[in-house]
This record gives C-alpha cells, sequence and structure tokens, in this order.
C-alpha cells in the first residue's frame, strides 16, 4: 500500500506522519497551557531510505488548543523517519516552525500555575477528565493538557506508520511530593488508536516547572479488563 | 427588616443540632409553637427529587433537551413521543432485536406507500455518542422541517426516511453502566472471555480480510462469521426486504471525514467520480456554518483499510449513494466530545446529508 512522492496530504499517511510531528513539537513545546493540534498539511512526500526505512517530508500548519478558536495557526516543516527494523524503534523528526519562539504569552500563568500547586499542601487528585460527556473544570484544563503533553512523549515513541494516536481521557491524575522543584504528577492515561481502535491505557509519572518543561520520569502499560490488548507494536 | 410584634408568629427553621436547646428554651419560657415541618432536609430531598425526574422525562419532543447526552431509556422515550407528536408522518418499526434482546427501532418518516427509501444509521459504534444524539436532532429537525423546508419536503414526497438512531443499543447501554469506551456488540465468544464483534467489520464485503480482526478481544474483531451479529442481520434482512433503497448512510466519529466505497480493497467504485464530487459537494456545505474542516475519499485511501464494512455491503447490493461520516472532533476530544458541540455537530452535518438527499432525489435509478 505505499506509495513513494507525492502524498495526498489530507490522506492518512500524511496524516500519520504529521501526527508524528505533532507529538514531538508537544514534547518540546507543550505545557499546562499549551498544547499543539494539527490543523491541516499542506504537502507531503516520501520515499525509502537506506537502512530499510521510510522518510516523510512534511508541510502543516498546527494551532495552539490553549488559546481557541483565536488562536493564530503555525507553519511548520518536519522529515518524520520511521525505520523499519525487526523489534519497534521511535520514529525519528526533525522539525522547524515558525514564530515558535515568539509565543511565550504563557509564561504568566505558568507561574501561577506552579506557585499554586508546589506547595507542600497541594495534594491535586482527579478521575476521567473529561467525563463521559465531554466536561471538565476550568481547574483541570492545565492538568489535562500536561497529561496530553506527558502521553505525548508516549505516542511519540510508539508511532509507526500503522498508528495514529490521540488522547482519549485522562483516566486519573494524582499529584506526588515535589522534587527538585518540580511538579511530579502521575498520570493514567487512555490513549486511543485508529487503525486498530483500541483504547491503550498507560500510567506515567512526569515533572514539570516553568523552567525545565514536562519531563516524562516512568511509563508503565496497563491491562484493561477485560481485553488486554498490548500496544500495536 | 420589620420589627417583630410579640403578637405576631414568627416561623423559625431549627437546626438539627440546636432542637434540644431551643425545645428547652421555648419551654422555660412558655413560648407556645407548634411544629409545622418534622424535617425540611426530607421536603428538599422530595422535590429535587421530582425535579429530577421531570428533568428525565420532558413531556413532548419541545421540551426534550438536544444539548445533552441522554441513556438508553431517554432516547426511547423520545422515539415514541415524537412518533405520537407526528402520526401522520413518523412511524416507528422494530427491525429486530440485539444480542440482549432490546428491540432494534427504526424511525420511518413517510408520507405514501411504496416510496423508495433513504437509510441514515447513528450509533452503530456505541461509544461513539455524538452520534446518536446527532441522529436525535435530525429526528426533530425532519419533522421540524417537513413542510416548512421545501427541498426537505420534496424529498419526503418521493422518498421515505429511514433512521436508525441507536444502532448497537447493547454497547450503548454497557457505555452507560460500565465502559464509556465501549464499541462493539455485546454478544459473547464462545472460546473465549472477551466479548463483542465489531459491527462495522461483520458485513458481507470483503468479509475475513485485511482490515479487520480475528481476535475476539480486539476492537475490530469481525466475528465467526459475516451477519453474525442480530444488530448486524435485522439491517441486512431490512435493507433486502424493502428493495428499493437509493441512499445509505452510516455515521460515526471522530475523524471530520466523508466516505465512500471501499474499505476492503483499494479497487476503486465504478461509481467513484460521483461519490467523489457529491461527496465534495456535500462536505462543502457542512463546512458552510461553522468552517468545521472535513476530508472526504474513499475510506481505504483515506482513513485506513476496512473489510466487512457496512457501506462496502450496502454498495455492492447497489446502494449507489453509500457515505460514511465520521462526525467530530479530529482528536482533542475524541469521543468524549463536550455536550456543547452536540448541535453545532448535528447542524452542520445535516447539511451534508441534505446535499446527499437532493441528489439522490434529482438523480432516480
Amino acid at each position: 500500500m505505499a506509495s513513494t512522492g507525492d502524498l495526498e496530504p489530507t490522506h492518512y499517511p500524511a496524516r500519520r506522519a504529521a501526527q508524528v510531528a505533532l507529538h514531538y513539537l508537544n514534547t518540546h513545546h507543550g505545557s499546562p497551557f499549551r498544547v499543539f493540534g494539527l490543523q491541516q498539511v499542506h504537502k507531503a512526500s516520501a520515499e525509502d531510505v537506506e537502512a530499510g526505512g521510510r522518510k516523510y517530508k512534511l508541510d502543516f500548519s498546527v494551532t495552539d488548543w490553549a488559546s481557541g478558536s483565536a488562536g493564530p495557526a503555525l507553519r511548520c516543516s518536519a522529515d518524520v523517519l520511521f525505520p523499519r527494523t525487526e523489534r519497534h524503534s521511535a520514529p525519528d523528526v526533525k522539525l522547524r516552525c515558525e514564530a515558535l519562539q515568539q509565543i511565550n504569552r504563557t509564561a504568566q500563568e505558568e507561574e501561577a500555575f506552579y506557585q499554586k500547586h508546589i506547595t507542600p499542601d497541594s495534594a491535586v487528585s482527579a478521575r476521567d477528565i473529561p467525563d463521559s460527556y465531554g466536561n471538565m473544570s476550568e481547574e483541570m484544563q492545565p492538568f489535562w493538557r500536561l497529561a496530553r503533553v506527558a502521553a505525548s512523549f508516549i505516542m511519540l515513541r510508539e508511532s509507526s506508520e500503522n498508528t495514529e494516536f490521540n488522547m482519549a481521557q485522562v483516566a486519573s491524575v494524582t499529584q506526588q511530593e515535589s522534587s527538585e522543584e518540580q511538579l511530579m504528577l502521575e498520570f493514567v492515561v487512555l490513549l486511543h488508536d485508529l487503525p486498530s481502535q483500541e483504547i491503550v491505557q498507560w500510567k506515567l509519572l512526569a515533572s514539570w516547572s516553568p523552567d525545565r518543561g514536562v519531563r516524562v520520569l516512568q511509563t508503565e502499560w496497563q491491562p484493561r479488563c477485560p481485553h488486554a490488548t498490548k500496544p500495536p507494536n | 427588616m420589620e420589627p417583630v410584634h410579640e403578637s405576631l408568629p414568627v416561623d423559625v427553621r431549627v437546626p438539627f443540632h440546636s432542637l434540644q436547646a431551643v425545645r428547652a428554651f421555648l419551654g422555660y419560657n412558655q413560648i407556645q409553637y407548634n411544629v409545622m415541618i418534622m424535617d425540611v432536609q426530607d421536603l428538599l430531598d422530595d422535590e429535587q427529587r421530582e425535579m429530577v425526574k421531570y428533568r428525565s422525562f420532558p413531556r413532548s419532543t419541545d421540551d426534550f433537551v438536544y444539548t445533552t447526552y441522554h441513556d438508553l431509556n431517554s432516547i426511547n422515550s423520545f422515539i415514541d413521543m415524537l412518533v405520537a407528536e407526528n402520526s401522520n408522518l413518523v412511524s416507528k418499526i422494530v427491525i429486530g432485536q440485539s444480542y440482549e434482546n432490546r428491540p432494534l427501532n427504526v424511525l420511518k418518516f413517510s408520507t405514501g406507500a411504496n416510496r423508495p427509501g433513504i437509510w441514515i444509521d447513528t450509533g452503530i459504534h456505541s461509544r461513539e455518542w455524538v452520534t446518536q444524539a446527532s441522529g436525535i436532532w435530525f429526528a426533530k429537525k425532519i419533522v421540524t422541517d417537513y413542510g416548512r423546508d421545501p427541498v426537505l419536503t420534496d424529498i419526503l414526497s418521493n422518498y421515505d426516511i429511514f433512521l436508525e438512531i441507536v444502532t448497537n443499543p447493547d454497547g450503548f447501554a454497557y457505555t452507560h453502566s460500565n465502559d464509556r469506551m465501549w464499541r462493539k456488540t455485546r454478544k459473547p465468544n464462545s472460546g473465549s472471555s472477551c466479548v463483542g464483534v465489531d459491527p462495522n467489520r461483520n458485513w458481507d464485503a470483503g468479509f475475513g480480510g485485511a482490515g479487520s480482526s480475528s481476535n475476539p478481544c480486539t476492537e475490530t474483531y469481525r466475528g465467526p462469521s459475516a451477519h453474525s451479529e442480530p444488530e448486524v442481520k435485522a439491517i441486512v434482512d431490512f435493507v433486502k426486504s424493502h428493495g428499493k433503497l437509493k441512499a445509505f448512510v452510516s455515521i460515526h466519529n471522530y475523524s471530520q471525514m466523508l466516505l465512500y466505497p471501499y474499505g476492503y480493497t483499494s479497487t476503486p467504485a465504478m461509481d467513484q467520480a460521483e461519490l467523489h464530487e457529491l461527496a465534495r459537494r456535500a462536505v462543502t456545505a457542512l463546512q458552510s456554518l461553522y468552517s468545521t474542516r472535513y476530508t472526504y475519499g474513499s475510506i481505504i485511501t483515506t482513513i485506513y483499510q476496512a473489510s466487512g464494512g457496512t457501506i462496502d455491503w450496502t454498495y455492492n447490493q447497489g446502494i449507489k449513494y453509500s457515505y460514511t461520516f465520521e462526525l467530530r472532533d479530529t482528536g482533542r476530544y475524541g469521543f468524549l466530545l463536550p455536550a456543547d458541540q452536540i448541535v453545532p455537530t448535528a447542524e452542520e452535518t445535516w447539511l451534508a446529508l441534505m446535499a446527499i438527499m437532493e441528489h439522490t432525489r434529482n438523480n432516480p435509478y
């Protein structure tokens, strides 16, 4: 089914590669007040490379979900290399987005959020964000975004040409004791893979501060009763 | 506040923990009193129950709340109310029973006998809640616009519309009671502890091929045989016995796509050019309302390879205008689409449906 050369930008091969680039972008630039989503793929092409991998070249636009419909679209370009190895290995991404450095309007919000929750008596704990009806409180939004960014580390790592991941829900967030002035959060997230339609559950431990950004310290795949389907890879 | 006279009565609400002390005080001071309400909380609880009851059971489809997600009982009540309020136009057909013996209800909108038909289904995958919610809205839209909108009225003068709102009721009940992310039917699989079959891989079109799974513990499990699921078989039987369906639309979420056959093969459908052009027009209409970006194309090129799918079967039965929608969004909320997006989603999707229905009516075959 693989085609080389120009790809239809709206079809799945280009879109899956763009989604990988988005996961990469979020791991590097996501925060409690910034999560990027794919707006549109403008141009895409793919070619087989030596050592049996496949490299996608993409030209696409992204928007920041945290700025709502008011936000401008950022233009990006990326090279996404899917290695073809016996055992799955993470894709390699090279990414350039215009004007990325210039958006720093969220520094104040980040600092306020950080100060509020770095205090020793902050013990955030919540389940099902959003709930079954798509509801999410104002207070939970930055935690959802943090989970989405942290989940991007996993989604990036687990991606292949045969997957297309989104985060379906945050099953739980439990604040841990702060360490080294980092907010420490344990998340259980449900990821959704479009081609297989599987819901995959991961527990992860993430740290965040305005200076250091999001880091993922531990990840653990968890079985979901009654299915216990392992990640697609 | 007005001064209180000794001769005027006064009402006092006494918290439970003060009851003894107040009684003692009144008794000691020889102040006459009588108890009007033994337990105010009881009254409040009753009132709350009444209010919730009233909310859950609207008295008409004009009272019904379209901006929230409903459960199966509520949707079935809606269906019965809609029929009762519009009995000249709408009837309910039960095309079969689910595995757990729930009725498979289909609304028939008809203004005359022996007409060709247009089919719309929502909720075949139970976790795709915005689709059942949109189905409810479509039903109300049809009865509201009949006699007012010339295009719809003309369509209904020539075609019947069939609408199955909860195509997978067992799965839907399960998303409310146990697992919001449940997709499949709820039929057990022999030899496995895993339950359910993917009703959109169970159709006899490329059944068993790549793009569906043979493992009962997966979301795209095709089932032991084509049409093994009663929810699917009921529609198959209905389509065959009707014999004159001319358009068939099966609605899912998410991804924001309008798709036509095939999913099981890369061989283009014979009518690909026309289906593609109609999809383009339908998407243009959809986008005109809220600028929601939609992609369109064949299933296999646009979203993924999928075998045993609904519209591949209906297309192969000769229903030329066979389409699948993937509604909002593109992954941000996915299945958990906020309720305030139900009506905008239904409104924009309706424009695309009208484009498809209008084209069907203008191009009889």
